[in-house]
């Protein structure tokens, strides 16, 4: 039978996605169903002094207004409010908790009403009197406010002098926009009380992190919820969090004791959280050799005023350069706005970016080639931890990178290239991120009929969880992958962290691998007790699964079928369940790799830009999936796109509000925008990183895109522009 | 009802419309529904009909996840009410497999995997085959082009090219 680990194997889940049957949290139409609508605050700081909700009332068909002078209890301790990924410090928001507005959107009000339209309606005639409060919302204006979190990463030596006595020296700021997920579904979730349990339907990345804070919100006992999320139409990081809908629909279902459902729309989802806004310095000192003397990185980082949301942008440069002189600082701006959290490789796209583009414009200053500065400067070691990595082949992403994109036949001149009316630029850039791993348990129970069900709480938020999870249980147990069948996104399933941070893959795989050899455990004790057992005297190690049968390694001829095992022990299953811990050991730095290369057309006339071509070498480890690892860097490679040339959320600041909170104005990627992207994954064998040698693949997609595209304009039209996105409006002075 | 504070007036100051008979084909089964004239097409396909297949992503006609396809013509049911599609044959993706056995959109899209959340799916797919009908895209670039109002977050646009290229070759 051949390995279905490392095989292009089409998604389990795929016949479910294409035919409608997969059913997402505000998809599950149950008898009686109430709808809630939101009514959100229009002002971001200040009181609510009071709500009539009269106009509504008397709306035939609404049910009731719950508003935070008439909801049913909630805890009181900011400890009941925290969920497995809130920030440290700081007072998680609580929805509809008191009178105080935090930010522009917060809900103020939950319609309930018999049918959605009615709800809709009804939000609107809720008149609300408010106290204004003065509001901040600009992290360029407050800036001289930013304090610096603690960060991981020491100095070394005197960066500062290094950079002055520099021969060759590039310092600049860049900045990044904020930038909201959009996950295509709505934030919807449904609850259902039926005999005094409590089930919910939610858009979530964590159904034990959701279960586990609405037990605590609500004072109920973990076993008399159950979250559920079997199909998670896009997270990005927005469903890391539970987001205010979750607690709006369970207050409800509890005042009215009956089934409820809250959705969002498309504009409220912009008071949920966002990636920060941030400014970047970047200081690169360099000697005549072009080898990097100094490296400075200060981050200024978008908070909300009662959290602090922080992710590192600065420290990248140590997993990627030698310099002997460095500095690193993540400052942050509390705003009023809602607080900022993860979004697709949080600190590495916008702190990459800024150092990539850094790194480009000292290659220009050095007038070396941008892939040959990164090799002069190219570390084996971890430069702030000064320790090995586990694995690294970047050299060979780079080297990789370059011939398939043809890298050896640009010209390094400015406008040097065309192609017709446009100007061509080609640009490259680094990617980095880490090889996570966290505790997660997985249970299989093995049939006498040769099926097995695989199961743990994770989510399969459109990453290919479910067909890496049956590829390589079937691999492990010896069964055609057709016997598999994978159980995610519901919490009674054994303990999973939230997916995110490129984690999932890793921890659940090699947990399969511990729980398979349990069951392979039980499986030879029974093949044992056969009469005459060819496998007598063989320990667990020295078996294998395959083809259902129990192997010997040593020699293939001595084997017992499973099924004859299982029938002989008059076992109808084996269960069991197993815990993978992350490895503690320190040793090795433990990352994963990219290199990126972009090719820009740039109409000379009006500054359009397309991104017509972009190679991506990645070094991951090992590659489950080659067919759903592809979309999912191809995924992130789009999100490069729209970041380098399209995302940005736009304030009204004199207003505290976000001016484009829809999906067409705040512009995503669409289907013309995309043109060649090509993946490459680079060989890299691992076995120190963890047992399968999985390193994961969710961010490192996104990581170094923008900074290629942006260097890449910069070749084609020689305007460097430094503040994302580059939107036609920055090029065109240069025609 | 387990908290007090606000009180309901009483008598209505305001009415939600009478609800309006109408008769739509969905997916070749007569459905008669009863809908107020301000539910779209959308909500009575997922809410009336539990038809959940087509998505919500925006109800401003701006994403494409609720293309569906009305007298074989690719349509936002989002920007449609109920009411104006009285007589009307509709086609969602749960009408498109055929006794079990998939679409050719359908089955290009697993083979290319042309999605990873699944969530713009089913529009793409009902948009893919409202395009095919039209004939007007032969070129990979056409195909973009014309199927620029289905956004997929996810970034699976190459792979749906491919998807809607095979499925064109075997049509």
């Amino acid at each position: 039978m051949a390995s279905y680990i490392g095989s292009a194997t089409s998604r389990v889940d795929g016949r479910a996605k294409v035919t409608g049957e997969a059913k997402y949290a505000g998809e599950f139409n149950v008898p009686g169903l109430v709808h809630g609508y939101v009514v959100d605050s229009i002002i971001p700081k200040g009181r609510i002094v009071r709500i009539d909700a009269s106009g509504a009332l008397g709306i035939a068909g609404v049910i009731d207004v719950l508003t935070h002078s008439n909801r049913p209890p909630m805890a009181d301790k900011d400890d009941a409010y925290k969920d497995e990924v809130a920030p440290e410090k700081g007072s998680p928001y609580r929805p509809l908790y008191d009178d105080r507005i935090h930010f522009t959107g917060q809900p103020i009000a939950l319609v309930l009403a018999e049918d959605w339209e009615t709800a809709r309606v009804a939000a609107s005639q809720v008149r609300i009197e408010y106290q204004k409060e003065a509001h901040v919302t600009d992290l360029h204006a407050e800036r001289t406010r930013a304090y610096a979190v603690d960060v991981p990463e020491k100095p070394r030596g005197d960066a500062e002098r290094a950079f002055a006595s520099a021969a060759i020296s590039h310092a600049a700021e860049y900045s990044i926009p904020t930038e909201h997920h959009n996950p295509m579904e709505l934030f919807a979730s449904t609850a259902i009380w039926e005999n005094g349990q409590l089930t919910v339907y939610d858009k979530t990345q964590g159904v034990q992190n959701v279960q586990q804070y609405l037990c605590k919100v609500f004072n109920l006992q973990p076993n008399a919820v159950r979250v559920m999320s079997p199909y998670m139409g896009g997270g990005f990081g927005a469903g890391l969090r539970p987001q205010y809908q979750v607690v709006l629909t369970v207050l409800a279902a509890n005042a009215l004791k009956r089934p409820v459902r809250v959705m969002l729309t498309r504009a409220q989802m912009y008071a949920l959280g966002y990636r920060p806004a941030s400014i970047e310095r970047l200081a690169l000192g360099a000697n005549s050799g072009g080898t990097l003397d100094s490296m400075q990185h200060e981050a200024i980082a978008v908070t909300s005023q009662f959290e602090e949301f922080a992710r590192n942008d600065t420290g990248w440069g140590n997993l990627l350069y030698k310099s002997p002189n460095a500095k690193f600082e993540h400052k942050l701006v509390k705003l009023d706005l809602p607080t900022s959290c993860d979004m697709r490789a949080p600190g590495a796209a916008t702190g990459v970016y800024a150092l990539e583009c850094a790194m480009d414009e000292l290659a220009i200053a050095l007038k070396t080639d941008p892939v040959q500065l990164r090799l002069q400067c190219y570390s084996d070691r971890h430069q702030g931890e000064d320790l090995p990595y586990t694995s690294k082949q970047l050299r060979e992403c780079y080297r990789q990178g370059a011939d398939a994109f043809g890298w050896s036949k640009r010209n390094a001149e400015p406008r040097s290239m065309r192609d017709g009316s446009e100007l061509v630029g080609w640009g490259m850039a680094s990617g980095v991120w880490e090889a996570l791993q966290v505790p997660a348990t997985v249970r299989i129970v093995l049939t006498a009929n040769g099926h097995a069900e695989v199961a743990t709480a994770a989510s399969d938020i459109g990453t290919g969880t479910y067909t890496i999870m049956a590829q390589v249980a079937a691999d492990m147990l010896g069964l055609p992958i057709d016997n598999i069948s994978v159980k995610l996104g519901d919490s009674t399933l054994p303990q999973c962290p939230v997916e995110g941070g490129s984690w999932i893959a890793s921890s659940v795989c090699n947990a399969i691998a511990n729980t398979a050899r349990a069951v392979r455990g039980d499986l030879l004790e029974l093949a044992k007790a056969t009469q005459d057992s060819p496998l007598s005297g063989a320990g667990v190690d020295d078996v294998a699964l395959i083809d259902g049968k129990i192997v010997s390694k040593r020699d293939a001829g001595r084997a017992v079928s499973i099924a004859s095992a299982m029938q002989s022990g008059k076992a109808e299953r084996i269960t069991r369940e197993e815990i993978n811990q992350p490895s503690e050991d320190k040793s090795h730095a433990r990352n994963v790799h990219s290199a990126i290369f972009a090719e820009v057309k740039v109409d000379e006339e009006i500054g359009i830009i397309r991104v017509t071509r972009v190679v991506k070498a990645v070094a991951a480890g090992r590659i489950l999936n080659p067919k759903t690892a592809h979309s999912q860097v191809m995924g992130g490679v789009v999100w490069g796109i729209g970041m380098a040339l399209h995302e940005e959320t736009l304030y009204d600041h004199r207003f505290g509000r976000v001016m484009n909170a829809n999906i067409a104005e705040y512009h995503v990627p669409v289907n013309a925008d995309i043109h060649d992207i090509e993946v490459i994954f680079v060989d890299e064998p691992d076995e120190m990183v963890n047992p399968l040698g999985i390193k994961g693949l969710g961010e490192i997609g996104i990581v170094g895109v923008a900074a290629a595209i942006a260097n890449a304009v910069y070749h084609a039209t020689g305007k460097r522009v430094r503040d994302l996105p580059i939107t036609l409006d920055k090029v065109i002075e240069f025609a | 009802m387990t908290h007090s504070g606000t009180t309901k007036p009483k008598g209505s100051i305001a009415a939600a419309p009478e609800k309006i008979p109408i008769t739509l084909t969905v997916n070749g089964t007569e459905a008669k529904l009863s809908v107020a004239p301000w539910t779209t097409l959308l909500d009575a396909l997922r809410d009336h009909l539990d038809l959940t297949g087509t998505k919500k992503g925006c109800d401003h006609g701006q994403c494409g996840a609720c293309t569906v396809l009305v007298d074989g013509r690719r349509i936002n049911s989002c920007l449609t009410l109920a009411v104006m599609k009285e007589g009307a044959e509709v086609t969602t993706v749960e009408g498109l497999a055929h006794n079990g056995e998939l679409h050719p959109l359908q089955q290009a899209f697993i083979d290319h995997d042309a999605f990873q959340c699944g969530y713009c799916t089913s529009g793409q797919i009902c948009s893919a085959a409202g395009l095919i009908a039209e004939g007007k895209a032969k070129s990979a670039d056409e195909i973009r082009e014309l199927m620029s109002g289905n956004i997929c977050r996810c970034g699976a646009y190459p792979n749906i090219v491919a998807a809607i290229q095979q499925a064109m070759e075997r049509s």
